[in-house]
């Protein structure tokens, strides 16, 4: 598995890296980590003419927790995420996610920036970032940008960044409550069969807010309105989840492949998110 | 493109290679700088034979392209040990049956050295969560957590002895 | 002298570490240190790398191949295609079952992934490059990969090549796609005993096509020297004597011109048995560009194109009396040998051993018959990991005797008890023709079931199901049980052969005038640490310690020819082979001993490391005086130096068999399970290296694992392989891999001089059954007789939906 040739570049600067994607249109591709694009390259099914390396792009490498808020460098390996010890006090989900991602070679290249970036439905962060909310910072040559983590998928591979565009930043409130990212994979280093993150905010004995997205359940990552819905104003007991359950599975559409048939995804994913629905509210 | 000079700075010595950008750091190392420890398994990242540390992390050096190594720092199991004897890990391994066809071993020993930096006192648990980027077909890696195990155990004595 | 107390009996036998030492292996400072030296970390001056160009359909008319653009491409030195091949009678190649294959595509390609055009170029970057370039076009033709649909009056006609109607290597061929039918057994007194039986059970079980997957995959370094006219070929080969053969059959260069070399191997599980494509065509085009010209695949060349395993679909009818006592078994197999019949079996078993099917049960009488067929798939068929097809038969009838029990509503556990063949019937002669040589599975079963606390297992297993029907746990418990009989050291040379060649083996020693030693033998480790145990066998024999025993394989200019390492073979044969050759040198150095104690020969006793005087222990010579005397003593009728060869036929087949549970809790709702437990119970006969042999367990376990709940080369309808690379072809890492526990009896092979079986692969013919069966026996309260692998989680999720579990 050999890639065919490129042009490599390492620009300093998002302004380097800018001025490249513009000078080389769709002939070029930025490379964060590596592991999605590398492997189609090897396989030959990503032609490639210029490849824009960021790893020396230092402004894209800070995790910032401040105001009630944080925000991710896209070029934060799955590896930082794990390892900091602001963002696990902040928002835990996301080391809780990152943590059933790859395995610990991958996560160390691995970035949150590449993996919500190019619209692989596989990928864990996208669903965690409709779940959260998030917003991504796009930079293009006109300036930047703000996409909803929720407006910016539009089908496999298919996303709201325009091809010379770089997705530098990622931003998100600080959740309150309870949280969970359950996931079930054939084995460490597959994708998800199913997963679901799940944050969600209790007062007294009800659920006040609440926020259901899944991922690898649909050719894009799914945030289910209306199971969130569903559990605001309940106790999340067994009748409530049972709902959210079923109002989640309805906005889901897995297609068959080596892990199983639609109706076993379905099944599973209605299992998963139950599961971390539950977990999340036992963390409320 | 045609062919760059790099330079990489691997088992502490400097040095500069001539590669085209897309060629592959494990074939760099062990076709141009004849370090043939680390070896080539599945290709897509998945079995880390290849694996070597570079700029302080473990990484698949099937899945980084020459280019990107350019100024890295890397070490590779020959960078273990030294001539006059084995490294604890590599003695654990050997005390503990470790290892079988041995084509795993380089990848397995240099991840689980960072490992051990990272994380001096294991769980098994954990032990088994840090190595589950390489793959070994022969061991059943029973015996491959025991060897671990044991090696932080010695470095951690060894440590307190020397305080 | 000095006056320290002699070292004891006891002392000097330790300092030999021989027979039931677990002695650390002498291969690991080299592995360790990622000094290792693999085919792919071969360098040759001026060395050309090879690449294929392979079909993209699974069946499919050639064309045109276009190789201008290619060769265009600077740093590409040839592209070699059928033609090239043609003149020198090289583009087909036989196999090792009879058949014959296409080395390169010959006017069409027959699955997907097949051997189109080779490359070679000055670098892999320019033959990658230059794989792109070739431009083939090919007329698609419809596509079969379902054996029985293989079968039908009007299924397209695979190989064109054979003449319809005309018989194959095995006998009639009774339909264009049909390859044999071999029978063993007595068909009609078995189907008379079923038909009158007072209770039968039928199942139809698949045992799924699977891939021995070494982390190291095939390649070859071909190196001709045109001056001198000698070929080196450095490759991956589990028989690397044989190898030397067929290439000297196949090239017409003349054997002693031809030098074959198995560096260290990164596992072979019997992938790397076979002769493939990439070998043959490094070595002609080692021969065309007069330089030396490597080829390595890549893993999913590798994955979909080398050495298959299994794909057998056995229908099966087992009966019994009604208080469980079994009267007769009939086995049909449907096997699936893909686009061309390159089984690795000995020549007279084209199903390999798989009438070792009657297992560890004395069943009076019993047929088997096996129908290969030819699909659109890759070929080979080899031994994973296993003895010739020792795995499906175990499976076959560990999963015939489950569904027997539940049609008895009888506990398995004691099913198997009634039926096992007792310890005073050894040797045993089994209804389909083999010769159990030693046994005890009565004691290895009552041990297994007591250390698991069976009875306990049971009362928690139906208290759980009680539990699941109260709707207070999803969660049910697996008992998988596996009493499996192995059959392998293959084998006597009067039925056994590859090629022609006898499947002995052989050991060569010399004695060091300084009282060390190097033994060279046929076989060649790939990872079971042959160097480490084959002297232990040697120092227990010759009294010299194995510290000072070198073992050197797989160099066929060195090493004695012998079959190669695979069949768990290396210890039955090979093994045998270095105590034989031991004790030739013993007999020697006994009349040595003799000569210098200025006795009879028959006055000296062999004592651990020494010959002493019988009755006179303090005089005596040790075995390393004896060697310095062999060197620089004339002694009178015996012939300078110490030296010995055996080549081995061995009189039978060893019988190794293991008593097997597995505890599995399975999540009705996902699919996923849980081992909470493995004992694994081993008897290998004497035991020689126990740390090696636990090893050996723990690694067959994690394949039998593999198989069980996942593994499988699965094709689409058009013939494309689903499971090329691995992500998607599982292989478990340590998360996934549960903690095992072994245990073991000693029952010495009687007819082996030092009474070791072989051990390697039994626990992946025993572990299969074992982890199969525990999915099964989770859902036999709800009625499930048969479920075919692998047992990934939607085949489970499926099996509790297919129930009403999830209503």
């Amino acid at each position: 598995m050999i890639p065919a040739a490129f042009e490599y570049h390492r620009p300093s600067d998002v302004a380097g890296a800018l001025s490249l994607l513009s000078t080389h249109g769709d002939d070029a591709r930025v490379l964060a980590g590596g592991h999605s694009l590398i492997p189609m390259m090897k396989l030959r099914m990503a032609s490639v003419e210029h490849l824009v390396d960021l790893q020396d792009v230092a402004e894209l490498k800070g995790i910032s927790v401040a105001d009630g808020h944080v925000t991710l460098g896209a070029m934060v390996t799955q590896h930082s995420l794990i390892e900091s010890a602001e963002l696990a006090e902040a928002a835990p989900i996301v080391r809780e996610a990152a943590l059933q991602i790859a395995d610990p070679q991958v996560r160390y290249m691995g970035t949150v920036g590449g993996n919500v970036a190019n619209g692989d439905p596989g990928n864990d962060m996208p669903g965690l970032m409709q779940c959260l909310d998030a917003r991504f910072t796009l930079q293009g040559p006109n300036g930047s940008r703000e996409v909803a983590a929720r407006a910016y998928y539009e089908a496999a591979y298919f996303t709201a960044r325009a091809d010379d565009e770089i997705l530098t930043q990622i931003s998100f409130a600080v959740p309150v409550g309870g949280y969970a990212y359950e996931k079930q994979k054939r084995k460490v280093g597959d994708y998800a069969t199913a997963a679901c993150g799940v944050v969600l905010a209790k007062e007294g004995a009800l659920c006040t807010s609440a926020s259901v997205a899944m991922t690898n359940l649909a050719d894009v990552p799914v945030w289910s309105e209306a199971a969130g819905a569903a559990l605001v104003g309940t106790d999340c007991g067994p009748e409530a989840v049972k709902t959210a359950v079923a109002a989640a599975v309805a906005d889901i559409d897995p297609a068959e492949d080596n892990r199983g048939p639609v109706a076993f995804k379905r099944h599973v994913a209605g299992i998963i998110i139950g599961r971390a629905i539950s977990r999340a509210w036992s963390r409320a | 493109m045609g062919k760059q000079i790099y330079k990489m700075t691997v088992n502490g010595q400097v040095k500069e290679v001539m590669a085209e950008p897309r060629e592959l750091l494990i074939y760099v190392l062990r076709e141009k700088l004849d370090l043939t420890g680390p070896h080539v398994g599945c290709e897509t990242s998945h079995c880390g034979a290849c694996t070597v540390e570079m700029n302080g992390m473990s990484v698949k050096s099937c899945t980084v392209f020459a280019a990107q190594a350019d100024g890295a720092e890397i070490t590779t199991i020959e960078g273990l040990g030294d001539p006059d004897g084995l490294h604890v890990l590599q003695e654990a391994f050997k005390e503990h049956h470790g290892l079988q066809c041995g084509y795993c071993t380089p990848g397995m020993i240099t991840r689980a050295h960072r490992l051990l930096q990272e994380n001096p006192n294991p769980t098994e648990v954990e032990v088994r969560m840090g190595i589950a980027g390489n793959l070994c077909r022969c061991t059943g890696y029973q015996n491959i957590v025991k060897s671990i195990l044991a090696a932080a155990a010695q470095i951690n004595a060894a440590k307190e002895a020397a305080e | 002298m000095n006056d320290l107390t002699p070292p004891t009996r006891e002392e000097r036998s330790a300092k030999l570490k021989g027979l039931g030492t677990s002695r650390k292996r002498v291969e690991d400072a080299r592995f360790t240190q990622g000094k290792g030296n693999y085919v792919d970390d071969i360098k040759l001056p001026g060395m050309l790398h090879g690449d294929f160009v392979r079909s993209p359909y699974g069946h499919a008319r050639i064309k045109s191949v276009n190789i201008d653009a290619a060769m265009a491409l600077p740093g590409v030195i040839a592209v070699l295609q059928a033609k090239d091949l043609e003149p020198l009678s090289l583009h087909w190649m036989p196999t090792l079952a009879g058949d014959k294959q296409m080395v390169l595509a010959d006017g069409k390609v027959l699955f997907q992934g097949q051997e189109v055009a080779f490359v070679v170029a000055e670098d892999r970057y320019i033959a990658a490059d230059a794989v792109e370039l070739v431009e083939v076009e090919y007329e698609e033709l419809p596509v079969v990969v379902d054996p029985f649909k293989a079968l039908a009056p009007d299924a397209p006609v695979l190989r064109e090549d054979l003449e319809a109607g005309a018989d194959g290597a095995h006998g009639p061929r009774r339909h264009h796609n049909h390859i044999f039918l071999w029978e063993e057994g007595d068909k009609a007194a078995t189907e008379q005993v079923i038909d009158s039986a007072e209770v039968v059970a039928e199942e139809m079980i698949c045992y799924q096509r699977v891939h021995p997957c070494p982390l190291e995959t095939c390649g070859s370094v071909a190196s001709m020297d045109k001056v001198n006219g000698k070929l080196t070929l450095y490759g991956t080969f589990q028989a690397p004597h044989v190898v030397r053969t067929v290439a000297s059959l196949l090239s017409g260069i003349e054997e002693h011109n031809i030098r074959v070399v198995s560096p260290d191997i990164g596992g072979g599980f019997g992938n790397k048995v076979g002769v493939y494509p990439g070998y043959v065509c490094s070595i002609v085009a080692s021969i065309v560009t007069g330089r030396p010209v490597k080829f390595i695949e890549d893993r999913m060349d590798n994955l979909m194109t080398t050495a298959f395993a299994r794909d057998y679909w056995m229908k099966g009818r087992i009966s019994a009396t009604k208080d469980g006592k079994i009267t007769a078994l009939h086995a049909h197999v449907t096997a699936d040998h893909g686009a061309f019949d390159a089984c690795a079996d000995p020549t007279k078993f084209p199903a390999g051993f798989f009438h070792i099917c009657t297992g560890s049960y004395d069943i009076p009488v019993a047929y088997c018959g096996v129908d290969g067929v030819y699909t659109n798939k890759a070929p080979g068929g080899v031994a994973y990991r296993c003895s010739f097809r020792v795995t499906e038969a175990a499976y076959f009838i560990e999963r015939m005797i489950e569904v027997l029990a539940m049609e008895l509503n009888m506990d398995a556990a004691e099913l198997r008890r009634i039926n096992f063949i007792k310890k005073d019937q050894f040797p045993y002669h089994s209804a389909l023709g083999w010769e159990y040589d030693s046994g005890d599975y009565h004691t290895a079963w009552d041990k297994a079931l007591e250390a698991v606390d069976y009875a306990g297992l049971r009362k928690e297993q139906a208290a759980r199901v009680e539990a699941f029907k109260r709707g207070e746990t999803r969660k049910l418990l697996g008992i998988g049980l596996c009493h499996f009989t192995e059959i392998v050291g293959a084998g006597p040379v009067k039925n056994c052969d590859i090629l022609g060649m006898g499947m002995f083996d052989s050991c060569e020693i010399r004695i060091h005038p300084t009282g060390s030693a190097i033994a060279r033998l046929g076989t060649i480790s790939q990872g079971q640490g042959h160097a480490t145990t084959f002297a232990q066998i040697l120092a227990t024999e010759i009294g010299i310690p194995a510290d000072s025993i070198t073992i050197e394989e797989g160099d066929t200019d060195t090493a004695p020819y012998g079959l190669g390492t695979y069949g768990s073979r290396s210890t039955p044969v090979a093994g045998a082979a270095t105590a034989m050759a031991g004790r030739k040198i013993r007999a020697k150095a006994q009349m040595i001993a003799a000569y210098l104690l200025e006795v009879h020969d028959d006055d000296v006793e062999f004592d651990v490391d020494r010959f002493v005087v019988k009755g006179a222990p303090e005089r005596f010579k040790t075995m390393a005086e004896i060697a310095y005397a062999s060197y620089n003593q004339a002694i009178p009728g015996v012939e300078p130096g110490l030296e010995a060869v055996s080549y081995y036929d061995p009189p039978n087949m060893t019988y190794p068999f293991g008593a097997y549970v597995c505890v599995m809790e399975i999540d009705v709702d996902t699919g996923t399970h849980e081992v909470r437990q493995f004992y694994a119970l081993d008897d290998c006969g004497t035991r020689i290296n126990p740390m090696v042999i636990e090893g050996q367990v723990h690694g067959g376990l994690t394949e039998a694992l593999a198989i069980a709940m996942g593994q499988e080369i699965a094709y689409d309808e058009m013939g494309n392989v689903k499971t090329g690379t691995l992500m998607d072809f599982f292989l478990p890492t340590a998360v996934e891999t549960p903690h095992y526990t072994t245990d073991f009896t000693e029952t010495p092979s009687p007819h082996h001089p030092i009474g070791a079986k072989g051990v390697g692969e039994s626990p992946n013919v025993g572990g299969v059954p074992a982890f199969s069966n525990a999915v099964h026996d989770a859902f036999r309260a709800f009625g499930l007789r048969q479920s075919n692998m692998p047992h990934d989680h939607w085949r489970i999720w499926k099996i509790a939906n297919d129930l009403g579990l999830h209503d």
